[in-house]
Formats: C-alpha cells, structure tokens, sequence
C-alpha cells in the first residue's frame, strides 16, 4: 500500500514537472530575442511611386489570387481605402490628406511582426509564434478558429477565411518566412523597383532611419514608426508626415500584452491565489460544517 | 418548514403550449446551427475582419457562462457557508448552470471556425499560458466536467435500487446497479472537494472572461475600457447569481403550478442590493480615476447603451431590492430579477460589441438572421431540457400548498399573511 502510495507522488510529481515549464516556456523564449539581431524592413513612403509591384510578387509568392481588377496595375484602386484581406497579405495607400488626380505619397501595409505582438499572447493555442528571425507566423494546424488574434491586433491585419468551412485559415504577411531562411529577400522588398523598401537588420535599419531623418531634416517628419510603438515592430516606417495620413494609429510604447499578462501571470502566481482560496473555502466550510454540528447538539441538550 | 422538504420529480406534462413554442424555436435554431456548419461562418453571420466576434460570443458565451454564475454562488452560499435554508435553490441552480455552460460549449463551437478542434487547449504541448482564452478554456472545460459530477447524485438518487434497462440490456441491471452505488459511496465523500473546486474554478474565469478585451485597448471605448474589468466581471457574476436563481424559480413555479418559495427567495435576495451597490460605487469610482465620466455626455450609441446597462441593470433593482417589503412580493422579486439579468446581458454586449470600436470600420456590426436564430434557438434549448430534466429528476422541492395567482393581489402583505 504504501509503495503504492509512494509511486503514485513519484508519477504524479513527474508529471507535474514536466507540465510547469510547457506552460513557462513561451514567455521567456520570446525574452530571448534579440530585436536588434531580427529581421525587419524599412518602408521609406517617400521614395514610393504606387506602382503596387510589391503587392503582385506578394500574391504570386503566397499563391493568393489575382486580384478582382484583374491586373495590379490598375491604379484606380487607390480610389478607396483598402485593408489586406484574405486574397491579399499587403496594399499599398495613398496618403489619406493627398487628393486625385495626384496623390502625394504612398505606403504599404503589412503585417508589422511586432516584437511583442498582442495576437501571439492572446492565441489560445499557440499557434501564433514570434521567431528569433523576427517573423510573427501561424500554424494552420494548431489554430482552432477562435479569432482573438483579430481581436488583439492593435493594426488590424490578420484576415479571416470566414467563407471556407471547413480550415479557414487566418491570413496575413508570412514575412516569406521560407524565403529569408534561405537567405533571400521577401519578394515585395525584391520587386520593389525604387528601393522603398529596405530588408536587413531591424537594429541596423534603425540606424539608417535616423541617419536618413538627420541627413535630409525637410524632408522628413522626425519619427520613426514603429522603433517604439508598442514595444517596436520589425517593420519600420518612415514618412514627411504625421503617420496617422498612412492608416497608421497613434500608439503609445507600452507592449500591448503587459498589462492582460501581469494580471494572468498575477492570478496564477505559481498557483498560489487559487490554492489559497481553496484552503481558505475548505476552511470555512470545515468550520462552519463544526458550527452546526454544535448547534444540533446543543438542541438536542437543551 | 417547508423549505426542507426532500426534492421530487415534477408532475407534469412536458409539452405544454409554451414548450410547443420553444421547440419550434429550437428547431429553427438548430436548422440555423446546421447552415452554419454546412455553409461557414461568412455565410451564416455578419462577422467579418473588423468585427470578429459577434453575439455568439458576447450572448452565447459570455453572457451564458455569467448567468450560469447561479450554480457556484449558491453552492458557496449553501454548501460552503452552510447557509441550510437556501438548500431547496441549490439543485435548480446546479442544473442551470451545468446546462449553461453547456451550452455555452455549443454556442462556442458554432463560433469557432474549425471547431473540430476544440479539443486542442488540453494537448500540453498547446498550452499557451500568457492566453487568457486558454484559462478561460480551461477552467470552462475542468468547471462543466465538475458540474456534471456535481449534478451525478441526483441521477443515482432518481435510479439507485431500481434499475430498469430495457430489453437485452436487462442482463447489465444488477451491474449497474452496483456502479451507482459505488459511485454514491465514493461521491459522498469527494463532494465537498469538487464543491469548493468548483468556486474557486468559477471565480478565476469569470473574472478572466473580463481580462480578454483587456488586450485590444486601442480598439474599446473608453467608458468600459478598464483594467480593473476582470474585477467588475466577477463581481457582476456573483452579483446575478441569486436574481437568475430566484428567476428560475418563479418561472418554473408559474410554469408547473406551484407555490413560490417566497420566503426563501426574498431572504436570498438580501444580498443582491448590497452586491449591487458594490458594483455601482466601483464602476463610478473606476470612472472617476480615469476621467471618462465626460463620455457620457456625448450622445452616442456608447453612451446610450453605458447609461441603459447601469440604470435597469443596476440602479432599478438596487432601489427595489433595498425596501424589505418588495422583496417579499413575487412581482417586485421577478421584476427586478428581469432587470438585473438584463443589465447583465446588455453589459456583456456593451464590453465585447458596444465598446468595440475598430480602426479601420466603415460600418457597425449588426447579427445576421441566422446569428439571431441560432442564440434564441440555443436558450430555448436549454429551457426545453430544463423542462425535461425536472420532469423526470429530483431537483425542484416542491411545496404541498397549490399554488394561487399570487401577481395579482396588491403589494406583499397578503403574500406574506399567506
């Protein structure tokens, strides 16, 4: 019996630990990044022409369809505003303040891969990831179709397949994960024709941000997207305006996932708020089970 | 005392007009779940990239897991606190919670795009525990299968010691026989166990069903948007667990004839002004810590709706509830009752649909026929096996005084003289 006993904790124990750090592991793997060393991109919406080539070789690599207009270089769709959506990871804008029959300047909207992205901590499943490459990706086999990734998302990018029925599938910019293991370039940075967009480093493309601003101050309004906001994201942009005219919101530096993940984190402290108000409950439960006993008795007395 | 009489099976016939009605109803809602499941999420709901959530989240889950709130705070009342009186509410509470987060489950898995694998949050190598989701999940999954074992005593209790099975099965009767009493034996002892367990679970996802907006504060109007909304979550669950117990009960008096347990009810409804207050005085100091008592000077649909959930969900049934009196009438109980689960189900729209206020909209989410269908289709299925259960299992305590049309006499006197 009592061997018996003494396997079951044996087990048990084993079990335990190997089910604490699963559930640790996520956290502190994505502490291990290092930002500087990841990959990004940096959009210059100043150098860019509109010309929607970055959006072609996109779909061609991602094997999403043609778009409705039939050919990507309609430039008619600049007409209204467009967000990436299930047949598309990225579109190019105007500017929201330029006007036909010239807009001023474009940008091109992706997902960032954010560096502490809110839909990796809110997936339920883990099927969102943040790699140390810098790419934020999903995996279609995890996912159970849940959409709180759409939810969480403070740029509003991942797409949902609501028209399939079965596997939908939750969409967004794949960073060309393949294609940068591979030492290649994603294919939008490699067909863009003016070098609007610049794929490297994300520490190092920083840098160049800054020197740009600092060598051409008219040029540029004195901000670089995306360094800070929300903790910083791979993709970086720079513009000769408030980014707010490019459909990108105002966000402050504080990572979205820090306060629901000091709340969580602080609920189940190493399980101790919940054992504890267990005890506590079996405690006045027993007590108060006691009380009765006593009451009855003392009836029955008197 | 009436209240300790032992809990009997109703006498009654299960279709009645009102349980025609609600069949019909299920069935549209179960037509309507079918051409969701055959068809996909674009073409049964209004749910698109800017609105991914709609009111199978906000009505089926988040609002079914509050109003089935009524299981846990009764058994912590009654079982935890040993507050013995209230024992007769705790078998209607139970069920109703155990068939809420039921159906909590099923409204669920409408909404999940691939639903087929609802089952992944229980892989270890899937747990995520940075997801609030995933606790919620969880504990949903740990409560409903402690729910079901909760509710297993009143099944022995309905078959042990006679056992019947119907034809071949016949030769099993003194097998499973055997199995119901084992299991009583066994569940005897352990029930305190899963009681407690049951609580603590309840308290840890219904304030987590809060912290899930938490994550998109760019996106949620700035009346609801709080850090202390796991908090409010909680406490509004705790506070609507009594007024969905004492609603219930009056209904299900009114629907099979008997007599309300007046007195057990208005004394159960002592706490709910107090719980009331409570949550009134934090969310108008939440709003004046955060400086957002100016919103409700916009006239907006935030505001309209911010000031419609606190009103008749909050203040109406605080007001009425305060006065010992009212709380001995049925009518005034009932009323306010309504309203506080009212409150509780616009507040639920209000956190995951009102407030939500995405980036990039151009237009404002409104639930498709088939969403509607489906949610009404859900709740009349609940109320439908509901009817069912009591019909057939100890769980009503009923009181020998046929019941007479108590609404209609002026004030509570005469109910309390009666």
């Amino acid at each position: 019996m009592n061997k018996d006993r003494r396997k079951f904790l044996k087990v048990s124990t084993a079990i335990t630990a190997s089910l604490i750090p699963a559930v640790s592991v996520s956290s502190s793997e994505e502490c291990e990044i290092d930002f500087n060393d990841a990959y990004g991109v940096l959009v210059d919406t100043t150098v860019c022409i509109g010309c929607r080539n970055c959006e072609k070789a996109c779909n061609i690599e991602n094997n999403l369809p043609e778009q409705p207009q039939g050919n990507f270089e309609d430039k008619s769709v600049f007409e209204t505003n467009r967000r990436p959506d299930v047949s598309a990871y990225t579109v190019v804008n105007p500017s929201i303040d330029s006007k036909l029959p010239k807009y001023d300047s474009y940008a091109k909207i992706q997902c960032m891969h954010c560096n502490h992205p809110a839909c990796v901590s809110a997936c339920i499943v883990g099927a969102l990831t943040k790699c140390r490459h810098g790419v934020v990706s999903w995996d279609a086999w995890k996912c159970m179709g849940c959409r709180y990734c759409l939810v969480a998302c403070p740029f509003q990018i991942p797409a949902y397949e609501y028209e399939e029925a079965l596997e939908p599938r939750v969409m967004k910019c794949t960073f060309c994960y393949d294609r940068i293991h591979n030492d290649k370039k994603p294919a939008c940075v490699e067909s863009c024709p003016v070098e609007a967009l610049t794929f490297g480093k994300r520490g190092e493309l920083i840098k160049l941000a800054h020197s740009k601003i600092e060598s051409n101050p008219n040029k540029y309004y004195d901000h670089v997207y995306g360094e800070d906001e929300i903790g910083g994201t791979s993709w970086i942009y720079l513009a000769s305006k408030e980014f707010i005219n490019y459909d990108l919101p105002k966000l402050a530096e504080e990572k979205i996932p820090s306060l629901t993940e000091s709340i969580q984190h602080g609920i189940f402290k190493s399980f101790l708020p919940p054992l504890a108000l267990y005890g506590f409950l079996g405690l006045v439960m027993h007590s108060m089970r006691q009380e009765k006993k006593k009451e009855a008795l003392d009836d029955e007395q008197s | 005392m009436n209240n300790h009489e032992a809990p009997t099976p109703i006498n009654s016939k299960f279709f009645s007009k009102g349980a025609i009605v609600l069949s019909i109803f299920t069935l549209i809602g179960a037509l309507g779940y079918l051409y969701r499941l055959i068809y996909g999420l674009g073409a049964a709901t209004n749910l698109d990239n800017q609105f991914p959530w709609g009111i199978w989240i906000a009505i089926d889950v988040a609002t079914g897991v509050a109003l089935a709130a009524g299981g846990f705070t009764t058994a912590a009342l009654a079982d935890i606190f040993h507050r013995d009186k209230y024992h007769s509410l705790t078998r209607p509470a139970l069920l109703t919670a155990m068939l809420g987060y039921t159906f909590v489950v099923v409204g669920l898995l409408a909404d999940l795009g691939k639903y087929y694998n609802v089952w992944h949050p229980m892989l270890p190598s899937m747990w995520q525990g940075n997801s609030v989701l995933f606790e919620v999940g969880l504990c949903v999954t740990i409560y409903l299968t402690i729910l079901y074992i909760e509710f297993f005593p009143i099944v022995i209790e309905k078959f042990m010691g006679h056992v019947k099975l119907p034809g071949i099965l016949s030769k099993y009767n003194s097998l499973v026989e055997s199995f119901l009493r084992i299991s009583n034996r066994t569940l005897y002892r352990l029930l305190s166990l899963f009681i407690i367990a049951g609580v603590v679970l309840s308290c840890l996802h219904q304030s987590s069903l809060g912290t899930l907006m938490v994550i998109a504060p760019y996106k949620m109007h700035a009346l609801w948007y709080t850090p202390i909304l796991p908090l409010l979550f909680l406490l509004s669950a705790v506070t609507v667990g009594f007024p969905m117990v004492i609603f219930e009960s009056i209904l299900s008096s009114w629907s099979f004839k008997l007599k309300p347990e007046i007195k057990t009810l208005a004394s159960i409804a002592k706490y709910t002004p107090i719980l009331l207050f409570c949550y009134l005085s934090i969310k108008v100091a939440d709003l004046a810590i955060r400086n957002a008592f100016g919103y409700l000077g916009e006239i907006n649909i935030q505001s309209f709706y911010f000031i419609l959930e606190m009103v008749i969900g909050v203040i109406i049934p605080m007001v009425i509830l305060f006065q010992r009196d009212k709380r001995y009438s049925i009518k005034y109980l009932f009323l306010s009752a309504s309203c506080i689960i009212f409150g509780i189900l616009i507040n639920r729209i209000n956190v995951f649909l009102i407030a939500y206020t995405p980036l990039y909209s151009s237009s404002f989410y409104f639930p498709s026929f088939i969403e509607i269908v489906v949610t009404i289709g859900l709740m009349c299925g609940l109320v439908l096996i509901y009817r069912f259960l009591v019909i057939h299992l100890p769980v009503i305590s009923i009181q020998r005084v046929k019941y007479k049309i108590v609404s209609k006499i002026p004030a509570s006197k005469s109910v309390l003289e009666g």
